[in-house]
């Protein structure tokens, strides 16, 4: 029988032996001819991990930190290991129901699995995280405190300038500059914080981790030697005066409007303030999609950087520009006379002066002090309608020119997102409200600074700086130094733009006529003891469209100045919106915030007009009523007057 | 002196090849459990002897399996065909037993629990069933040409396959269909084998192409049997109905059987699973076990990353890595070399146990000999076709390697109780 079956036992044996080849030529293709496996290998095991340098801090021109970072703690929880914990007593430190802290255990493990790590309370309050870390153990291998970096302004000042950090959104995502971000990353998404991101931000490290089929990391992949290290983001130097930026928040409170101070010297901005605003601590903490929400619905709109979002007639402070190009173009000399008596009548409808008196415009010098409007409007005729033109289209593009390079009609550069350009109307934009049929008295109210001609409060005080420097400005800026500075971020704010050839003798008559308002005019309420400020003051009618019709609203009050007249060192442009006159709102601002500037105090003798800027109150009771400012705008709102006072005046 | 005789040649009689393949196999398995389950880190002193990691208790199972083999090696050949059929009668009570009082592992009722340990006793029932298989074999009334004799040696094999079924075990219940081989090699006739491989072809082409189609391609292939067989068939009637009866039954098997065997037979994970090795449905969680095994196996490469450098096996991608997917840690920590090293060592083992077989002078001996060659090269040939997507995922360990007791065992006593059948070959045995 068994030699019967022989050839069987051949046939079992090649069963055998064609089943191991088949398996083999299936090896032989799987582990030598295919070299998928190994790149799907480490796709399944390496772990990428971007380890997040901290962020570059911001400091002012005196080297105090304005925006640094802070470390808040996260608890976060690993289902699985929940066990036998008093919930109750977790519930009571966190302040929230059982049912709560049921749903978010589920929300967890819905969200990453039950062996993975989740936010069970993320950016906990300094009383939550105290009383957890003291009672850690109990919680524990369950729930565990993660420190986590934030952005923290030490002063809660200038927030629409520094900016705020947020998460990166699929949109942003797609663009080619934000190639490098991961969704969940933060970056800068308005101020500083975005103009600068590329050097805030530092160099993220890459850390590879081999991970388990859960993607827990298991350890280094290769010994960390793929790894790059973080590298931490550059500080900013500002120009900015945090003290000068909070007395002008200060100064601002319970107003709608804007501050802003700049060294002409350099174009470096020393004060940024658009009010209201609010504490930017607001939108770092637990609470900042809350907080966001409140701000962004807000009546008073604090998000609004009004500085440089926001367009204003300009009104009697565009009348020193009016001049300089009556006088670069030679069509006056500073001993051009107007003889206006109230009104100026040659456009038809008369257009009212303050002033009645003979003799009140009978130079340029005088026509500033007293602000003459008839005087204005009449050298714009001059300049457009100046025969070397041919005619007044010509001449209104010359004027257009003019103004366009005295900043205004167009963006200056700004370091800080959103800045808006404000309007200055040209030739084509005149054919095209006309329709082509205008001549000099049609927009004439341009020399005066109503009508077609719209800037924001960072061009008035860029103005100011030409005026300042007689003719030359630096686009103004925050960041005057970059440390470890290897780009060009800062280039374009060391060149030095040279407008209107006007002769310092032209410049002397206007800066004087600044002198005069001060110091005699319209703007003496800023006088400052041993130092000669030259201003000017400004009330802007302004009409916006209620309820479908066009109404005039109450005038803006504005006041623009650079102190001192020799060698000026600071250059400013306040508004507030809907106030009044120029002299009565602006005008104190701008003196306390020079003064505080360029003596480092304030002196006694300006107390009461302090204390009665800060208790001025022009917000619209409608608006006010109905904004959630008073709750949100920690930094001011909250202090009494006397608190504030007693801050500048602390020994009185 | 025979006494001392026989204490002096303990180990005569032992086939030195096998007893070294075995080792080389057990010892292989140990390092791809540890493997499989060491982290940096470890203090493995400690896990030994606290047994709480597969590698330890797996060290404690030799152990076990060692002294099973001292005892199997000092009994007398006789005990086992004295014993044979009490002990299949006793393996069929036990399964018996697991289906009234077993646990449920994994979705198969097919554990029993003792004293901590959880045992599958389907996994035993391979040995008793060797045992009866070979016992009635070799039996003088039994004349394999006769009908009866097979289908009685069928029912053998067939019955604990029938019962393990029940117990939702289908991959161990698969394995004894490897006990037709040796009844092959026992005078079964060929076209057995032929008719079986014919189904394979049937049931996979049913799967894998339209029914529609495949009737009509049927239909063509009768019509032209049919015409080129046409002087035969007149000269044989009865070689039509032959021909007209396969064609019948090929036709209803494809068009009524193989469909309601996947919606009313099987379940629904068997017929996913069956549906994802042939690539007809690419369901991503019901791939994922075979498809994390390929990618092990595929990044191994040609030398391997090494030992205790593989990523995928050591970070749990790939699932039952101790057990059923063991294979993965050898094809990565040694690449396609150490695999081919590694399933030469089952080769040998093969083709030695049937060169053992040959040598045997009883039937007992060789039907269990050849016997031990089959379920070895099922299970081998199941589980590591698995891990590389040849064959659908059918949880059967691999011999001696994969972790486990009771399959570390039933192999050790399998082997052992055959090297003492060839000790003692000189005896006819029955």
């Amino acid at each position: 029988m068994s030699v019967y079956n022989q050839p069987r036992k051949r046939v079992i044996q090649f069963i055998f032996l064609g089943m191991v080849v088949l398996i083999m030529t299936r090896l032989f293709f799987l582990q030598v001819v295919e070299k998928k496996y190994s790149k799907l290998a480490d796709a399944n095991a390496v772990l990428r991990k971007v380890v997040y340098p901290s962020r570059g801090i911001i400091f002012d021109r005196k080297g105090r930190s304005i925006l640094s970072n802070d470390i808040m703690y996260d608890l976060v929880v690993t289902p699985i290991n929940v066990k036998n914990i008093d919930t109750a007593y977790m519930c009571q430190i966190l302040n929230i129901t059982k049912e709560e802290f049921r749903k978010r255990i589920t929300a967890s493990i819905l969200k990453n699995g039950s062996r993975r790590v989740s936010v069970f309370a993320p950016l906990l309050s300094p009383e939550a995280f105290g009383k957890l870390q003291e009672s850690m153990y109990m919680f524990q291998p369950g729930f565990e405190l993660v420190p986590r970096q934030i952005r923290s302004y030490p002063f809660a000042a200038a927030a629409n300038i520094l900016g705020y950090i947020g998460e990166i959104s699929p949109q942003m995502m797609q663009r080619p500059q934000y190639a490098d971000y991961n969704q969940g990353d933060y970056l800068g998404m308005t101020g500083l914080e975005r103009t600068y991101e590329e050097v805030l931000m530092g160099q993220r490290g890459i850390q590879y981790l081999v991970k388990d089929n859960l993607n827990r990391p298991q350890g280094p992949y290769e010994h960390g030697e793929f790894d790059t290290a973080a590298i931490a983001g550059k500080n900013l130097r500002l120009s900015l005066d945090v003290d000068l930026q909070v007395l002008g928040e200060h100064l601002m409170r319970n107003k709608i409007g804007s501050v802003v101070a700049i060294d002409p010297q350099t174009g470096g901005i020393l004060s940024m303030v658009s009010a209201p605003t609010f504490d930017p601590n607001l939108l770092t903490g637990s609470f900042r999609a809350r907080n966001f929400s409140r701000l962004f619905t807000d009546t008073t709109k604090p998000l609004f950087n009004r500085a440089i979002q926001a367009g204003y007639p300009p009104g009697s402070s565009m009348k020193p520009l009016t001049a300089l190009i009556a006088l670069d173009e030679g069509v006056i000399t500073p001993s051009y006379g107007f003889p206006c008596f109230g009104a100026y009548t040659y456009c038809g409808r008369p257009i009212a002066c303050t002033h009645h008196n003979a003799g009140h415009a009978a130079n340029l010098r005088l026509a500033i002090a007293n602000s003459c409007n008839a005087y204005f409007v009449h050298l714009y005729r001059l300049e457009v309608d100046a025969p070397k033109w041919g005619g007044v289209k010509k001449g209104h593009q010359k004027w257009h020119d003019y103004i366009s390079s005295f900043g205004l009609g167009h963006r200056l550069g700004i370091d800080i997102p959103s800045e808006s350009g404000g309007k200055a109307i040209d030739t084509a934009g005149m054919n095209k409200l006309y329709r082509g049929q205008w001549n000099s008295c049609s927009e004439l109210y341009v020399g005066m600074g109503q009508g077609q001609v719209v800037a924001t409060p960072l061009q008035m005080a860029n103005a100011m700086c030409i005026i300042a420097n007689h003719g030359s400005y630096y686009v103004p800026h925050f960041v005057s130094s970059i440390d470890n500075d290897n780009t060009h971020l800062l280039d374009k704010y060391k060149e030095k733009h040279v407008v209107a050839h006007v002769s310092d003798t032209s410049y002397r008559s206007v800066i004087y006529g600044m002198e005069d308002v001060v110091e005699k005019g319209t703007g003496m309420i800023a006088r400052i003891d041993n130092i000669i400020v030259c201003g000017k003051t400004g009330t802007a009618e302004n009409n916006a469209i209620v309820n479908g019709k066009l109404t005039k609203l109450k005038n803006h009050s504005v006041f623009v100045a650079f102190a001192p007249r020799d060698n000026p060192k600071i250059a400013i442009a306040v508004i507030v919106e809907n106030a009044g006159f120029g002299a009565t709102y602006a005008a104190p601002i701008a003196s306390l915030m020079i003064e505080k500037y360029l003596n480092d105090t304030i002196s006694l003798k300006r107390k009461p007009q302090m204390m009665k800027t800060l208790n001025d109150v022009t917000i619209d009771p409608v608006v006010r009523e109905k904004s959630k400012l008073d709750s949100l705008n920690g930094a001011s709102a909250k202090m009494t007057t006397e608190q504030i006072l007693k801050l500048y005046f602390p020994n009185n | 002196m025979m006494n001392r005789r026989q204490q002096l040649k303990l180990t005569e009689g032992i086939d030195w090849p096998i007893m070294g393949l075995y080792l080389a196999l057990v010892f292989v398995g140990l390092l791809s459990i540890f493997a499989a389950e060491y982290r940096e880190g470890d203090n493995i002193w400690n896990d030994i002897i606290h047994l709480n990691k597969n590698y330890s208790r797996q060290i404690m199972w030799l152990g076990v399996s060692a002294i099973l083999a001292t005892i199997i090696w000092l009994t007398d050949s006789k005990f086992f065909t004295a014993t044979a059929n009490l002990l299949y009668a006793g393996g069929i009570l036990l399964l018996l037993l697991v289906i009234a009082i077993g646990k449920d592992v994994k979705g198969s009722h097919s554990w029993l629990v003792i004293g901590g340990f959880q045992f599958q006793p389907a996994e035993l029932t391979k040995l008793c069933t060797n045992l009866a298989l070979a016992k009635y074999l070799s039996s003088l009334e039994t004349d394999f040409t006769k009908l009866r004799s097979r289908l009685i040696a069928a029912a053998l094999a067939l019955i604990p396959c029938a019962i393990i079924i029940l117990q939702d075990e289908t991959g161990l219940a698969l394995v004894y269909f490897s006990f037709f081989l040796v009844m092959y090699r026992e005078g079964l006739p060929a076209v057995l084998l032929v008719i079986a491989f014919s189904g394979i072809v049937l049931v996979l082409s049913a799967l894998l192409v339209d029914k529609n189609i495949l009737f009509y391609i049927f239909t063509g292939i009768t019509a032209l049997v049919i015409y080129f067989m046409r002087r035969d068939i007149r000269r044989h009637r009865s070689k039509l109905a032959l021909i007209l009866g396969v064609y019948a039954f090929c036709s209803v098997f494809v068009m009524f059987i193989v469909p309601f065997a996947f919606t009313k037979v099987l379940k629904d994970y068997q017929v996913k699973r069956i549906n994802v090795m042939l690539g007809k449905e690419n369901d991503p969680k019901a791939t994922y076990n075979t498809r994390q095994s390929m990618i092990a196996i595929g990044s191994g490469g040609v030398i391997g990353k090494g030992y205790l450098k593989g990523t995928q096996t050591r970070y749990d991608f790939v699932p039952e890595q101790s057990t059923d997917f063991i294979f993965c840690t050898v094809g990565e920590d040694f690449g396609f070399l150490g695999s081919l090293i590694f399933i030469g060592l089952y080769v040998a083992l093969l083709l030695r146990i049937i060169f053992v077989a040959e040598r045997q002078r009883s039937t007992f001996s060789r039907v269990y000999a050849y016997g031990v060659a089959s379920i070895i090269f099922f299970h081998m040939a199941i589980n590591i076709s698995m891990t590389i997507g040849l064959a659908p995922v059918i949880g059967i360990p691999l011999p001696l390697v994969s972790y486990g007791g009771s399959s570390l065992m039933t192999f050790t006593m399998l082997i052992f109780i055959m090297l003492r059948l060839d000790a003692d070959r000189q005896m006819v045995l029955r």
